[in-house]
């Protein structure tokens, strides 16, 4: 026997030993891809999806929406809101524990729910009504209101980015515009942090002693039952890889399977595609109402005429199952949604889009339409524009750039010759696009609005409207109204709704409807 | 041969600083912002400012510049904008796979290529030159994606042989380590191959004509000796600097591999450190494998010596 011989038989022998004196412990693990690794661990911190999705792994929520959007008590075991409606009361549940396993105290939520809302757009609206919020006791506190609104119970259960999570008093109490440090939460699953390896593996393990509700998981609400010991979020960053580490069973679910790799998918006898009917997000166009053309709402309205949904949708997605043309601003199916307004629109007029170009005086000043090629679901977007609003009359300038590039530049308030641009698509959870005040590109309070600056009194003033606004009936004809002003004023427009189907293996049983992925009440039969 | 050691190590000390200003500058200039990737989609402008100046990013780019040198110079490469971890605890952690891997494509680079050239010399204008030459061109135009693909459809999807993706640590079993590096190598490994063989062979033939191979096939040397112990170690040199050439093909052939079959290596954290512009870790991983080609082309250097006795510094 030669030296090579004997070594790689002694490697063998190694091998061999190292699998026979290792620990046989027999626990579930899930394996999941997401559609992101994980980078960031402050859910307050970042308004990144994937972080948010790491948020509901360990944390909890002090109300949460069901899979019907209803807001339904989480971490509370009640509320109450009292006759005059200014002072709201919550009661925490019996039984909650931190990962340390210190209790849940009121001081801990109340030092939670003021470091969301100096980050969080709907949070700073809510904390503009709120008096004080007060420890009654180690079990409840008190939200007082300088005036009633409809935004705490709104703000408390909001379901997207940036999600209120609860966190131990010494965390929350970390200035919100830095990162935290210390990731204990009193969700479901336990952070393991000695086993974060980002570009490689996120793990978590079952919480033995969360105390889940007793009413059945739905949505974000009800029992959070964590049925798996042990989950890990595998950093697969190929989506083809992806795809092929499912169907050999190396992996058990990908959050968000590229499109066009879901016909393979469904071939597959051992794989499941899951379409939750709430995992829908929404195409928009995004002016910049700073610069010219777009600087006259007049040229952005032409806009409506000259964009219909399909050619957006059909370009991006290209599969009929998965998309939903919808002239709803706040996602269609649910409670906010109306098509008022929207009579002619969205269905490519070019006729009429060039008379109302005529009208406004456009002069031929290109468009900077930013045009973002490394996002597969954002790719396509931009070329169809271009060729609708060239149809309409409209000049274009698209340019190509990868996602992050494009995240910079919206940023500069720049004229467009400078560095600067007049538009850019991109596509929102819906969960983020539901009401007024959580729409980003709805608030047009000029410097304080998000990229574009929209700056219109009318739209604010409405927006104020629906937040003093209790009644779910009076929000929505506020709701109507600021849809209204919407197409006029034209900050943004909605090109077109999709869903992004969840993969499985076919043992994998109990992924929940909800608007955000969630992993708990998923179990692992055989 | 000391003085000259001595000499070629001063000489890096120049090399990495232009290396540094580049990356450094290329890194500012283009249009970019890690502050508004950190931030996410629903930030203001107001909270993005806020993460810039967190990271030191609103200061004059040579102070950022001044910051950054001497804080290198005194070992720390900072901390990465993402991961709130030290860029040498990150390398750290990703440099054991990224090694694993160049330790295999290596090893199966030289056992294969080596013998295939030394065959393609001796059997010269034969259908076996042919082969191996057409296989060269093939290996060496074909991008590493591709062949990749291809290996895992073959042996991981068709055949069910091996895993599709991941790495095992070596410290979690031999078996399984050995199990996830053999496709990423042989992957790796299919354009060195053809590197080496191709230069192998060309090697090997210039030799042969020597009048000292003549000698030795007249003294009655049986083949197989007079090709690996009088061809080969004659033709060494330039098989050598091929080797050490093919390191830089190799780290761009990691970052590749590695993404394909999701090896967290540092060929990974480049990507990962590029889209989400990272600036520190960028600019640290960037030093490294300077550095690590410059000690690599120093090392095939010395190893001449070895190679070839005549060979004097």
């Amino acid at each position: 026997m030669n030296v090579f011989r004997k070594a790689i038989l002694a490697a063998a022998c190694v091998g061999s030993l190292a699998a026979v004196t290792s620990p046989a412990v027999a626990q579930t693990t899930l394996r999941v891809v997401m559609h992101s690794d994980l980078k960031i661990l402050d859910p307050i911190w970042t308004t990144a999806y994937i972080v948010r999705n790491h948020g509901y792994m360990i944390y909890d929520v002090l109300l949460a929406q069901d899979e019907k959007g209803e807001i339904k008590p989480q971490m509370v075991e009640k509320y109450d809101t009292s006759a005059d409606k200014k002072t709201y009361t919550f009661t925490l549940r019996e039984g909650l524990l931190w990962h340390d396993g210190k209790p849940v105290t009121s001081e801990d939520c109340i030092a939670s729910i003021k470091r969301w809302a100096v980050k969080d757009s709907l949070g700073q609206k809510m904390m503009t009504f709120v008096a004080s919020i007060d420890a009654v006791d180690a079990k409840t506190f008190t939200i007082k209101l300088k005036e009633p609104t409809g935004l705490v119970l709104l703000g408390l259960s909001k379901p997207s980015s940036n999600v209120p999570f609860m966190m131990p008093k010494r965390v929350a109490d970390t200035d919100p515009n830095k990162q935290i440090e210390d990731f204990t939460g009193s969700g479901p699953f336990v952070f393991v942090k000695d086993e974060w390896k980002p570009g490689d593996k996120t793990v978590y393990v079952k919480f033995d002693k969360y105390m889940p509700r007793s009413e059945p998981a739905s949505g974000l609400a009800g029992g959070k039952i964590a049925k798996v010991d042990r989950i890990e979020w595998r950093a697969i960053s190929d989506a083809q890889q992806a795809v092929n580490a499912l169907s050999k069973g190396e992996i058990d679910f990908i959050e968000a399977p590229s499109h066009d790799l879901l016909p393979t998918l469904k071939k597959d006898p051992n794989v499941t595609v899951f379409v939750s009917p709430q995992a829908k997000n929404q195409y928009v166009f995004r002016p910049n109402t700073l610069h010219k053309p777009f600087d006259d709402p007049k040229i952005r309205h032409a806009l409506w005429y000259a964009f219909n949904q399909e050619d957006f949708l059909m370009a991006a997605i290209g599969d009929e199952n998965y998309i939903k043309p919808c002239q709803a601003l706040f996602i269609c199916d649910t409670a906010l949604a109306t098509t008022k307004g929207m009579d002619g629109l969205l269905t490519s007029n070019a006729k009429k889009a060039q008379e109302l170009l005529k009208e406004a005086g456009y002069d031929g000043t290109p468009v900077v339409l930013m045009h973002s090629t490394d996002l597969k679901v954002l790719t396509n977007l931009a070329p169809v524009a271009k060729s609708l609003m060239e149809k309409a009359g409209f000049k274009v300038d698209m340019q190509s750039m990868d996602w992050q590039t494009l995240v910079a530049r919206r940023a500069k308030k720049d004229p467009p010759s400078a560095g600067g641009w007049n538009a850019f698509l991109t596509s929102w959870v819906a969960a983020d696009v539901m009401n007024p005040i959580s729409t980003a590109y709805v608030n047009a309070g000029c410097d304080k609005a998000s990229f574009g600056w929209p700056c219109d009194e009318k739209l604010e003033k409405l927006r104020d409207e629906f937040a003093r606004e209790t009644d779910p009936a009076k929000q929505k004809t506020i709701a109507e109204a600021v849809q209204l002003r919407v197409i006029e004023y034209t900050p943004e427009i909605p090109v077109g709704e999709w869903v992004s189907p969840a993969a499985m293996r076919k043992n994998v049983k109990g992924y929940l409807t909800s608007p955000v992925p969630v992993l708990w009440n998923i179990e692992i039969t055989k | 041969m000391y003085g000259y050691l001595f000499r070629r190590l001063l000489g890096t000390i120049p090399v990495m600083l232009v290396v540094a200003v580049f990356i450094f500058l290329m890194l500012r200039l283009t249009p970019s912002d890690p502050a508004a990737i950190i931030a996410g989609d629903n930030a203001t402008t107001e909270q993005v400012a806020q993460i810039r100046s967190q990271l030191g990013l609103d200061r004059p780019l040579i102070e950022q510049f001044f910051i950054w040198s001497a804080n290198v110079l005194s070992g720390d490469f900072g901390e990465s904008f993402f991961f709130k971890k030290t860029v040498a605890a990150l390398i750290g952690e990703r440099i054991e796979p990224t090694l694993s891997l160049a330790f295999f494509t290596i090893l199966i680079a030289v056992l294969v290529a080596v013998p295939l050239g030394v065959l393609a010399a001796h059997r010269q204008g034969s259908w076996v030159d042919r082969i191996v030459m057409g296989f060269s061109v093939l290996g060496f135009s074909v991008p590493v994606f591709v062949i990749g693909y291809l290996l895992i459809y073959l042996f991981a999807i068709y055949l069910n042989w091996l895993p599709v993706q991941g790495y095992q640590r070596i410290g979690e079993g031999f078996a399984g380590w050995v199990e996830r590096l053999i496709l990423p190598s042989m992957t790796l490994s299919v354009i060195y191959v053809a590197l080496i063989a191709r230069m192998t062979r060309t090697s090997v033939l210039e030799v042969l004509s020597e009048d000292y191979i003549r000698t030795a096939r007249a003294k009655g040397q049986i083949e197989r000796k007079v090709l690996f112990r009088h061809a080969l170690r004659n033709a060494a040199v330039p098989i050598v600097t091929v080797i050490g050439l093919g390191i830089a093909l190799l780290i761009g052939g990691v970052v590749v591999t590695e993404s394909v079959f999701t090896i967290p290596g540092l060929g990974r954290l480049t990507v990962d450190a590029v889209l989400a512009r990272d600036y520190p870790t960028i600019q640290a991983v960037i030093l490294l494998f300077s550095f690590v080609y410059v000690m690599i082309n120093l090392a095939v250097d010395m190893l001449y010596t070895i190679l070839d006795p005549r060979i004097r510094y």
